[in-house]
């Protein structure tokens, strides 16, 4: 089955909710696998919008999920309410994590989601404000650019 | 359950999980909640080995009888599990498949 038309699907994300955390990127990768993705893209939005959902579930109040499917490309863009990133650089470097003792516990926390998102991304933007929020937003694309 | 492994690696970090494990790949791990049977079903590994004796929590059966993911248990140690499978003759996600 081929991809014609734009799907389009927002989700909601609850902060804490360790018991769902992830629900909403299996979601997605359903939709995608059902539509006929290859399934090594779909293992790569899979994982990147793994890790934005947990980062929501384990750090904000609350999020937004936007998740967007055209011919082109997959987008996910990601808008939470929390307490945002201080230093973002520090942030996507490897191993740097704030994560507490209950994150880690549920086998989070380690210091790679940032950059396992934008290792599985073809494009990748993250902006931040302190006391307020992040924006997580992930491209990839279906088709080589030309 | 008939299931072809082809690779196999240890973690309780599941966001190693997602970083380093090929799809198709057996997940050895402490972690016995729910997670971790959400990660195996988003990094694609074909099934879990509870190790140290640990079983999973109700949440985690739930989840993956609904998503297909065989659960297994093992007595010994992270470290015995692995080097049992591994003196086997399994490989690790690290290295190329013998199969």
């Amino acid at each position: 089955m081929s991809v014609e038309n734009i799907l389009w699907e927002k989700f909601n994300i609850t902060g804490r909710d360790f018991k769902n955390a992830g629900s909403v990127s299996i979601k997605i990768k359903e939709i995608l696998k059902q539509v006929g993705i290859n399934s090594s893209i779909v293992r790569r939005v899979a994982i990147a919008t793994y890790e934005a959902e947990m980062n929501v579930v384990m750090y904000a109040n609350k999020g937004i999920l936007n998740f967007s499917l055209s011919p082109e490309k997959i987008e996910i863009n990601v808008e939470d309410e929390g307490p945002g990133i201080e230093d973002i650089e520090l942030a996507m470097q490897e191993g740097y994590s704030t994560a507490t003792e209950e994150m880690r516990e549920m086998g989070f926390g380690a210091g790679m989601g940032l950059p396992n998102i934008k290792k599985n991304a073809d494009e990748f933007e993250i902006s931040s404000e302190v006391g307020k929020g992040t924006k997580v937003g992930i491209i990839i694309n279906l088709k080589k650019e030309t | 359950m008939n299931t072809e492994i082809k690779y196999a690696c240890g973690s309780d970090l599941m966001s190693d999980v997602l970083a380093y494990f090929k799809p198709g790949s057996l997940l050895l791990t402490g972690l016995t909640n729910i997670q971790s049977v959400r990660t195996a079903d988003i990094a694609e590994v074909k099934a879990i080995v509870y190790v140290r004796g640990k079983r999973p929590d109700k949440d985690a059966v739930d989840l993956a009888i609904k998503l297909n993911i065989p659960l297994l248990s093992a007595k010994c140690m992270m470290y015995e599990a692995c080097g049992l499978l591994y003196s086997h003759g399994l490989p690790g996600v690290g290295e190329k498949s013998k199969g």
